[in-house]
């Protein structure tokens, strides 16, 4: 039974009736009232930047805060490979339906059916969104746009501008912004780091913010407050996220009610540069469009292995029939495109089992050296009549073609480590990359905190216990484009009447001193580590006990480690400088403080799952084949957990109901 | 792992915007070619902690997979470093000498003031922005996005214009303090594509004249901003930005 608590306000009606029937009828605002509303946006990624511009278009008074020096700075301009919509453009069988139904079965049926089909009939809009703004998306000879396969699908859906798409949504949707800003119908606040949210009479009105150039705390009114602050991969410290990418804003938010919905959901992409030393502060990504051509494998014999981690091997020299391609050996159906999450155990269990490729025992290969050669150097040859061609000639002629695909990824890559990817297979290493997990929220986008939305990255909805590649880029931008500009009027129609509320008010005077308390605690500690030193401390544990796999008895004691580490934290920490300045170190400090806290219900919501799904691989719940095992009898649910105090969480449930998809073990073999 | 190579770093240090600043010398042992630049400071930075002496170098930076645009720095008098077409936080040390003195400066131009050491405000950019930088089309206003056939060629060149990640590298190296790269990127963008056509003259005037405003200087053709952009934007989009302004002029629009 779903918890009272719980109201996901799921629009009665078919599948297909209820977003077109629920836009239509849900409450306005008329455009007089809309002028005196007032609302926040933290972050200024996809969601937050599509969503302020939005908003102001239609007439809201709109105030955005990011950290970074500019709102073009949030770190979905990182994001790669590409962008889905169910557009159908290739004619290859691709529908709303089917976007609908991949994304359920690969968020391994852990998402809210009625969100996700919501997604799907959306996504279209996005594209033609886009390119009206300008996004260069990649395009065919005759004009029209082209598409590229991604992991967990069987159709191309994948819009993309090289290996730089996030890039080119993000400017997109920053430029919109600026065309508000320059009007004046958004404020931005850049540089400002949101420290804490004010709640009167059981309503968000309001956040706290630190300007970081002057130190100077700040109180802001809003009618609603929108988080689209993103997702909490570096609580593990080395990740692809960018080193500012945090928790805080979700954690304040969650410390002040609202209720955070499966927190041991976490991605763990496939195909990452592996760590190279002690003194990494991040990890890359590799797009996953680069499965579209890379081959993955290992050797099939054990000495050869370790003949190449010892450096007396090269991997070109290894034939054909010594290569384990083990992905497509496992999944003959998806091959090297099956979803991130099996692509990542399945790396995982070769180098357990000794077949890693580099120094460390922790990689894999991603080879083009086939596609290159075989697929468009032959296809290059036959355009240019070459009759019979030699090797070399394939390999000169597919190199152009790769080149052109994926040059920025394969600069990155010699940048990083220092070898050729054109000459020799990359090595890549699966990396914590994204989060599902995040603030629960009803179909409004609304957590349980009325007033306080979660947008994007930051809130828990749609992609269930595993994410489906470029489809992060479309969650973010269907939430700020074309969903939460229809569902604020559900809850902003009844606040016409709300006056703007004096920042004065005992409720912005208290929180406003709660934050100044906290960071005058962390200075008086003057202990002797850094945070980093907390910091990388508490990635690994993460790493270790809440990582790829995890089991119970490592649960607990991550628990406890979690909660020594805190306490010695809170002890030992040492933040250099003084408050009313320019001082990274403070932000850091007071980031990680947030981290600690997380981590422990990250691996207490991982311990009392009881079962395997997606991204969430508890060890002792799996197939014979090693495949996650769901439990769809005890956890057919979503865990919201509501805050309680130090180390206590309450734990609601929301009935998870699949009336238009059959439930089933999933299979991409 | 660390390494075994031995760095000094002459590093500017100013406390805020309003201070005179200095450089600073530290000697870093130790460092591993595999580190990025970034990582060395961070390295640095640890030691300036566990010391206590002094407060860290303040630097800006994020993503660290050079997209974002966040992180800066001019180095041994070159921005973003000595190699071509790379940012800051994709040097790596391996790009350097055991008992290498590498000079590190922040950006240097009056429309970037000084935050903190190495960090610099380039909100003049996104003022930049505001007065031009888009296409008015609100949210819901877009037709099927295949009905606007556009070509391979112009499609690829919008591109190249727009993965401009708006670092300010083409300020810092210009000795006129220019962003006529900055300018002319998105300019260009948005004069190839169709979808850009009808704002495409007050686009032009209104990002130029707000670039006079915030206090960047004129172009001279040194080509500089184009040699040092870690993208590599070409000098082309300078010639096409004159082009649009001028013609923009010649209208009286």
């Amino acid at each position: 039974m779903t918890s009272p608590k719980l109201d996901s306000k799921i629009p009665e009606g078919s599948l297909e009736q209820k977003w077109t029937k629920y836009r239509s009828t849900v409450p306005l605002v008329n455009p007089a009232n809309k002028r005196s509303l007032e609302i926040i946006i933290v972050g200024s990624g996809l969601a937050g930047a599509s969503a302020a511009a939005s908003l102001a278009e239609l007439g809201y008074k709109v105030k955005v805060f990011c950290f970074q020096d500019s709102a073009r700075r949030a770190h979905s301009i990182a994001a790669q490979g590409g962008i889905n919509a169910a557009k159908n453009y290739q004619n290859d069988g691709d529908s709303t339906y089917r976007l609908f139904y991949d994304t359920i079965k690969g968020g391994d049926y852990r998402a809210r059916e009625a969100n996700v089909y919501r997604l799907a009939e959306v996504s279209a809009n996005i594209i033609d969104q886009c390119v009206a703004q300008g996004v260069p998306f990649a395009r065919e000879y005759g004009g029209m746009l082209d598409n590229r396969s991604f992991g967990g699908t069987q159709v191309k859906r994948t819009f993309y501008a090289a290996g730089q798409t996030g890039q080119q949504l993000l400017l997109g949707a920053y430029s919109a912004l600026q065309r508000q800003v320059g009007i004046g119908a958004v404020e931005m606040f850049a540089r400002h780091e949101m420290l804490d949210i004010v709640n009167i009479d059981g309503k968000c009105r309001g956040i706290i913010a630190r300007d970081l150039v002057t130190g100077k705390l700040e109180r802001h009114f809003g009618h609603a407050v929108l988080l689209c602050s993103g997702g909490y991969g570096n609580v593990f410290y080395l990740s692809t996220n960018a080193m500012g990418s945090n928790v805080t804003a979700a954690w304040k938010a969650h410390k002040k009610g609202a209720f955070f919905g499966n927190p041991c959901y976490t991605q763990i992409h496939p195909t990452c540069i592996p760590v190279s030393g002690d003194h990494q502060s991040k990890l890359t990504l590799m797009s996953e469009s680069l499965r579209n051509d890379g081959r993955i494998w290992v050797p099939k014999n054990i000495d050869d292995a370790k003949a190449i981690r010892e450096g007396r091997l090269n991997p070109n020299d290894i034939k054909e029939e010594d290569r384990d391609y083990y992905l497509e050996r496992r999944y003959p159906a998806f091959g090297n495109l099956v979803p991130r999450d099996i692509a990542s155990r399945a790396a995982k269990e070769r180098c357990d089992a000794g077949y890693g490729v580099n120094a460390t025992g922790e990689a894999v290969y991603l080879d083009f050296a086939y596609n290159t050669k075989f697929k468009y150097g032959k296809m290059e040859a036959t355009k240019k009549g070459i009759h019979n061609p030699t090797e070399e000639q394939l390999k000169e002629l597919g190199t152009a073609v790769i080149k052109e695909q994926y040059g920025n990824l394969f600069d990155m890559y010699k940048q990083i480590t220092g070898v050729d990817p054109y000459e020799n297979p990359m090595m890549i290493y699966p990396a914590v990359h994204y989060t599902m997990g995040g603030l629960w929220v009803d179909y409004n986008l609304m957590t349980n905190v009325p007033g306080l939305y979660a947008l994007g990255e930051a809130n828990f909805s749609d992609h269930g216990a595993n994410r489906l590649g470029a489809s992060a880029l479309m969650q973010g931008l269907a939430d700020g484009y074309f969903v939460i500009p229809y569902t604020m009027g559900a809850y902003l129609s009844s606040e016409i009447r709300t006056k703007a509320i004096s920042t004065d008010h005992e409720a912005f005077v208290e929180a406003e001193k709660n934050v100044q308390e906290q960071i005058d605690k962390l200075f008086a500690v003057n202990g002797t580590k850094s945070v980093d030193h907390f910091h990388k401390r508490l990635g690994k544990i993460m790493w270790d006990k809440c990582g790829m796999a995890r089991n119970a008895q490592g649960l607990q004691q991550a628990i406890t480690e979690i909660q020594q580490l805190r306490e010695e934290f809170w002890k030992d920490v040492r933040v250099t400088g003084d408050a009313n300045e320019f001082n990274p170190e403070l932000e850091k400090a007071c980031r990680v403080a947030d981290f600690l806290e997380l981590g422990e219900l990250m691996c207490k919501d991982a311990l009392h799952r009881n079962e395997s799904c997606g991204g969430h691989f508890r060890e002792e719940y799996q197939t014979e084949e090693g495949e996650a095992m769901r439990d769809d009898n005890a956890f057919a649910y979503a865990a919201a957990w509501e805050f309680k105090g130090v180390s206590n969480w309450e734990l609601h449930k929301e009935d998870l109901k699949f009336e238009n998809i059959k439930i089933a073990q999933r299979s991409y073999k | 792992m660390s390494g075994n190579m031995n760095i000094t770093l002459k590093v500017w240090r100013q406390k805020n915007t309003s201070d005179k600043g200095r450089f600073e010398t530290y000697q870093v042992p130790g460092v591993s070619p595999d580190m990025s630049f970034l990582e060395m400071f961070d390295v640095l930075n640890e030691r300036l902690v566990a010391e206590g002496k002094e407060v860290p170098i303040a630097f800006d930076h994020d993503c660290r997979e050079g997209i974002c645009g966040m992180c800066s720095l001019f180095i041994n008098g070159r921005p973003h470093g000595p190699n071509d077409g790379v940012t800051t936080c994709q040097l790596h040390m391996r790009s350097f000498k055991d008992g290498d003195v590498i000079v590190v400066e922040p950006w240097r131009a009056a429309a970037f003031p000084v935050i903190k050491d190495l960090a610099v405000d380039r909100s003049s950019f996104d003022r930049i922005m505001s007065a031009g930088g888009f296409i008015s089309v609100n949210t819901g206003n877009a037709q099927d996005a295949n009905n606007l056939p556009i070509g391979k060629e112009i499609a690829d060149e919008a591109f190249e214009a727009a993965t401009c990640i708006g670092c300010g590298a083409c300020v810092a190296a210009c000795k006129n303090s220019s962003a006529m790269l900055f300018v002319g990127a998105k300019v260009s963008q948005f004069a190839l594509l169709p979808q850009g056509q009808p704002e495409r003259k007050q686009r032009a005037l209104a990002m130029v004249n707000q670039m006079d405003a915030e206090g960047f200087g004129a172009c001279t053709n040194t080509g500089a901003c184009s040699a040092e952009c870690p993208k590599e934007i070409p000098l082309t989009v300078i010639a096409r930005l004159n082009r649009e302004y001028l013609g923009a002029e010649f209208c009286g629009k």
